[in-house]
């Protein structure tokens, strides 16, 4: 059984058809790289898995568990953890708050439960050190921090809670290139603690580097699923482009 | 990024005494300077008497301020919250008075109007997707005409002694009125600084879509927070009818405005993501002073309304020159 499969997964926006029938799947421990054009429906089957959108059709299955219906907040708690794009952080609130955004831990008083600020905080500074983030404090807002710091923030909330599948959606756009280099270390960490993990760029290094299937989505379907040593760069290239001449391999519709 | 521009600020002697609680030391300076100048202005001003009158009065209002703190720091508004005050108090006022129904029926009947006329701002909100300021203008409307057409536009007097009680008690000196405004502020302090709740609601105004990404039921708390507004437009309303022995459906006119100027000026940002009930404790104060001040100098009410609307725009426009954050968005 697949961590994580889909199955002609469909979204429609109005009359914009965004995902036209959707089916992969993530093995436990591997890398998914997940690559197309703008506008070829790689962010909103993102959300589509993490529950932000609802699919209009299709399965979608979590060790072996529907998703379909849950909402973020559960589908989190099963497993599942995302790194946006535009990494969703609260500008206004310090790091230890943006870390346990959504599953703040609590202390009982007098029967309410009142936001445990000090456990947050002290867990908050262990997990970033174990990422060798380089934020100074974990009381500072995150709207102050660098795009790297704030990058790191994102990261460590989303490995905070065990998650056995986490997403990445560009990642290291933002990044200079020896951050660069410590996500991809990152993500080569995540394999070898058997967590699942897709991977959506534009940087076709970053992705041959560390993924171990290359799937690549065009207006709205898979157009190639492959072993990344089955398939080369020039291939994935044309995949996402359209182009017909280019050497045809792996799952076609 | 945008954010990697700004270099992060040196922690400052201000950031440092707010301890990130966003008080904001203006508004208390604020205070202070402005009571000083009322205290020049008026031999009257310092007595106990007067500074009891000037809590007494800020007490409705601030109730209402209360609120419009949670709702303004989920990036809401709530213009409701007046008319909402005058619908309550007709409401207990014709249980009591007309039904002759207990007085508890009455002060529930206040607080379940406020409730669910805010929870209906709520679904509108949420459900039908039309923004706030539309939702609670058309609420300020409807909720004021409801409250005249109930009372056929006149006051409806007699209320139960349990309830005057409320109005016009002073147990050990301080009238009830201002217990209940510190007790509401204590406990939503604590709820909008140390619950899930208080972080759902400014986690919205900062960043409603990573709210929702991350599991916050975004509709729910928007319902809640509309809901809990209402709430205390209602307490509001029944502290208002109580201390005049009436249901009054023009009672609370331009509150609102009141209110939110009271808002602001204690620190809570316009466009969400920070808020703060000590801050709109002091803010209401301000606005209470302001009142009070210019009634001991004779100053026609006309002017006030100049003075509290001048304030509104002063106070945004001085926080739009000291802060980057939130103007940026």
């Amino acid at each position: 059984m697949s961590l994580l499969e889909l199955k002609d997964v469909r979204k429609t926006f109005g009359a914009i058809e965004a995902l036209r029938g959707v089916t992969f799947s993530v093995e436990e421990g591997s890398v998914v790289g997940l690559v197309g054009d703008n506008g070829a429906g790689k962010s909103t089957l993102m959300k589509t898995i993490t529950g932000v959108y609802r699919p209009d059709g299709g399965e979608i299955r979590f060790n072996g568990v529907s998703l379909v219906g849950k909402d973020p907040g559960e589908i989190r708690e099963a497993g599942i953890e995302m790194i946006y794009q535009d990494l969703a952080l609260a500008r206004m609130r310090d790091v230890a708050s943006n870390i346990f955004l959504g599953r703040e831990l609590t202390r009982n008083m007098l029967g309410v439960k009142l936001i445990d600020t000090k456990r947050m905080r002290s867990e908050a500074e262990a997990m970033i050190g174990r990422l060798g983030a380089r934020v100074k404090s974990v009381t500072q807002m995150t709207g102050q921090l660098s795009g790297g710091q704030q990058q790191s923030v994102a990261i460590a909330r989303a490995l905070t809670f065990n998650p056995r599948l986490v997403i990445m959606d560009e990642p290291t756009a933002a990044l200079a290139v020896r951050e660069v280099e410590h996500v991809l270390d990152l993500i080569r960490n995540l394999k070898k603690q058997r967590i699942g993990v897709i991977l959506i760029s534009h940087r076709l290094t970053d992705v041959f580097s560390v993924c171990d299937r290359i799937v690549v989505l065009r207006q709205g379907t898979v157009i190639a699923d492959d072993a990344t040593p089955d398939t080369s760069m020039n291939a994935v290239v044309s995949h996402i482009v359209g182009a017909t001449d280019g050497p045809q391999r792996g799952a076609h519709p | 990024m945008t954010s990697s521009t700004t270099p992060a600020a040196p922690a400052s002697w201000r950031a440092r005494f707010s301890g990130g609680a966003s008080v904001r030391l203006e508004s208390l300076v604020v205070l202070v300077v402005l009571s000083a100048a009322m205290a020049l202005l008026s031999n009257a001003f310092l007595s106990v008497s007067n500074i009891l009158n000037i809590l007494l009065s800020t007490s409705v209002f601030g109730v209402l301020a209360i609120g419009m703190t949670f709702v303004i720091s989920s990036a809401g508004i709530d213009l409701s919250v007046g008319s909402i005050l005058a619908l309550s108090g007709v409401v207990g006022a014709m249980l009591t008075s007309n039904l002759e129904l207990p007085w508890w029926i009455g002060i529930l009947g206040c607080l379940m109007t406020g409730a669910l006329t805010g929870a209906v701002n709520g679904f509108l909100v949420t459900k039908a997707a039309i923004p706030p300021f539309i939702v609670t203008l058309g609420m300020l409307g409807v909720a004021r005409g409801v409250a005249l057409v109930l009372s056929d536009g006149v006051s409806i007097y007699g209320l139960p002694f349990q309830m005057v009680w409320l109005g016009q008690g002073r147990p050990f000196g301080v009238p009830v009125p201002v217990i209940v405004l510190l007790l509401a502020a204590l406990v939503a302090h604590v709820v909008l600084m140390h619950t899930r709740f208080g972080t759902y609601a400014q986690v919205i105004g900062d960043n409603e879509v990573a709210a929702r990404a991350m599991g916050v039921r975004v509709e729910r708390m928007k319902v809640l927070l509309y809901t809990l507004s209402g709430l205390l437009s209602g307490l509001a309303g029944l502290l208002f009818a109580a201390r005049i022995n009436s249901g009054e459906p023009t009672a609370g006119l331009n509150y609102e405005l009141t209110a939110i100027t009271a808002t602001i000026l204690g620190g809570t940002n316009l466009f969400g993501g920070r808020g703060s009930v000590v801050g709109t404790l002091i803010g209401a104060l301000i606005m209470g002073v302001l009142q009070n001040g210019l009634n001991l100098m004779a100053v026609r009410p006309f002017y006030q309304q100049i003075a509290i609307g001048a304030v509104l725009i002063l106070a945004v426009w001085l926080d739009r020159i000291n802060s980057s954050e939130g103007w940026r968005r």
